[in-house]
């Protein structure tokens, strides 16, 4: 390829060249910036960083497990509501809904996606966190109180606040996500099933089944999403580094953290353990990003070999 | 031998546009009747008038009477499912589903809850890819992807796959359009061995195909059936000089 062409052809493929060039090196120069930064936790702490508890910043103690717990737990509920939510949804516009009615809502979903984040934590602040305290919290305390799950002070902010309103935020996007792979299901994989004699709700089985590894992808693609929210879910969360097996007491997550002291952070080593709880952060969705990738492209690629067979 | 369908004046619509006009014919019991007739004359659009698949279609209506052993299948009361199962079809393009052979070939078997037990599951499986020719081919590999199959070997397994819910009518539309002469030569000879069992409607543009299987022809012109006759009697005298012009390659 290279020298092919003539001089205004090999001026725009560099300019090209060093556009694409940029991306990479940003991102190479945020990896080598944070670990840079981060290096005072990383000789001090070692891998004990990550599954020590205590958290002193003003002793100079840094261990990183409470944030990670509350990441990775209030991002676990919002997948576990938000999934079968996208699911029915996406399955209700296109196995069910006419035209009329699903374009409009399809429209109406992905809006959701473009509100602002605070917007989503004032909501979760004044709606959904009284709702909590005054009526879910209560009722789960009542009849399942027996369960740790569900023991602590109900203040209404804490880990379950923080993961509904995760869920409601990735909704979105996993539902036009899997409304997108199953639109891609060839309908004769539909007529094959109608024809054997299945119901529609059998029909919609083998196409969820075509479209199973997209699905997957989508999931995936919420989950990294949830990872990373910041804004909302430190509004909600009630920003407390402890470890509970309670829903309903106050967590944090990476995210939260960072935002919420990065200000005040003054201290080398404070900095240096915040960033290095930023690296954790950036290579978790890095790689759970890169699999949801894989997964959605590798569907895009099976229903093409199931509709050419 | 009796009449398996029987349609009487039958108007087919999609939306405004009529696809289908009066048209009235019968079709014998195991016999194979073939539909030829030049691209969109509605030759797809009737076969799917019979097993109802044209019910997906939210803007398509239906007008006359269309009777299956004496049934008319347009009355409300009729169970779509029960009638699909009855009125197997097997499509132009083979669409195995993403499963392993067995599974396809069971999956209608399943949902239809027709097996006692395993292994009359795995019994009746058997029986469908024997009957659709392709059992020597795959029984080593049944549990092995659909996918991994030839063109010619997924559309037999679509035609087992059919069988295995016991229909009485089998609806083919093309089925070997989309294969090469060797894999057409079985998908035909198939046809042939099955009418012995099973009444089937097969929609073919090749015209040696319609002569070498078909026992009865209908020849369609712009929603119109033109001439119904012997296959035979088709291809060496007609009735309709439309007819003789398709057929000896006028048009078309
Ligand atoms: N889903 C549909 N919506 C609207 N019109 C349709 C639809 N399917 C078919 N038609 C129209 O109905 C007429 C008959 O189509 P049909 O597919 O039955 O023809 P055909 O004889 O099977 O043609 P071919 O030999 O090309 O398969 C055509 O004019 C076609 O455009
Ligand atoms: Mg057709």
């Amino acid at each position: 390829m290279a020298g092919t062409g003539t001089f205004a052809d090999r001026v725009f493929r560099s300019v090209l060249i060093v556009l694409s060039s940029t991306v990479i090196l940003i991102v190479v120069s945020m990896v080598a910036m944070m670990v840079w930064t981060s290096l005072p936790t990383i000789r001090m702490f070692g891998l004990e960083f990550l599954y020590s508890g205590e958290w002193q910043p003003a002793s100079n103690v840094f261990g990183a497990l409470p944030f990670i717990y509350g990441t990775i737990v209030s991002s676990l509920i919002a997948i576990l509501i938000a999934v079968p939510i996208s699911l029915g949804i996406a399955i209700f516009l296109v196995e069910q809904a006419p035209k009329s009615i699903s374009s409009p809502a399809a429209f109406l979903v992905e809006l959701l996606a473009a509100i602002p984040s605070v917007v989503y934590g004032l909501w979760g602040i004044f709606v959904l966190a009284p709702f909590i305290r005054n009526y879910l919290g209560p009722f789960f305390q009542d009849y399942f109180g027996w369960l740790p799950l569900f023991q602590g002070r109900l203040t209404g902010f804490g880990m379950l606040t923080g993961g509904i309103i995760m869920a409601i935020m990735v909704t979105p996007i996993i539902t036009a996500v899997v409304r997108d792979v199953l639109e891609v299901v060839p309908n004769t994989q539909r007529d094959a099933a109608l024809a054997l004699g299945a119901t529609k709700w059998e029909t919609t089985l083998i196409v969820l089944q075509n479209a199973s590894s997209g699905i997957a992808g989508a999931v995936v693609l919420g989950l990294g999403r949830a990872l990373g929210e910041t804004m909302a879910v430190t509004m909600v969360i009630g920003n407390s580094p402890q470890i509970t097996a309670s829903l309903f007491e106050p967590a944090y997550t990476i995210a939260s953290v960072l935002a919420a002291n990065f200000g005040e952070a003054s201290d080398r080593l404070y900095l240096s353990a915040l960033v290095e709880m930023g690296l954790v952060l950036f290579l978790v969705t890095f790689v759970v990003n890169a699999l949801a990738k894989v997964l959605v492209l590798g569907v895009a690629k099976g229903t093409n070999a199931a509709s050419k067979a | 031998m009796g009449d398996k369908i029987s349609i009487k004046n039958l108007n087919f619509y999609y939306g405004k546009n009529q696809a289908l006009y009066d048209i009235s014919m019968k079709i014998p019991e195991r016999e194979v009747m073939a539909f030829v007739g030049p691209s969109g004359c509605g030759k797809s659009t009737f076969l799917r008038v019979f097993n109802r698949m044209n019910d997906t279609i939210p803007y398509a209506r239906v007008e006359g009477e269309v009777k299956i052993d004496g049934k008319n299948i347009y009355k409300t009361k009729t169970d779509v499912v029960a009638l699909r199962r009855k009125v197997g079809m097997v499509f132009q393009k083979s669409n195995p589903f993403p499963k392993s052979i067995f599974e396809n070939v069971a999956y209608g078997i399943r949902i239809n809850k027709m097996h006692s037990g395993k292994k009359d599951l795995a019994d009746r499986v058997e029986k469908a890819l024997r009957d659709a020719a392709l059992w020597d081919e795959v029984s080593d590999r049944l549990n092995t992807s659909a996918f991994g199959l030839s063109g010619g070997q997924q559309q037999r397994l679509c035609i087992a796959r059919a069988l295995a819910v016991q229909p009485e009518v089998i609806l083919m539309d093309e089925p070997a359009s989309a294969l090469d002469p060797i894999a057409t030569q079985k998908i035909e000879e198939l046809v042939v061995e099955l009418k012995k069992k099973y009444t089937i409607v097969i929609v073919t543009h090749n015209m040696q195909q319609a002569a070498r299987i078909s026992d009865k022809t209908a020849f369609f012109m712009l929603g119109k059936l033109i001439e119904v006759n012997p296959t035979e009697k088709m291809f060496t005298n007609p009735d309709d000089e439309l007819t003789e012009d398709y057929i000896t390659g006028r048009f078309g």
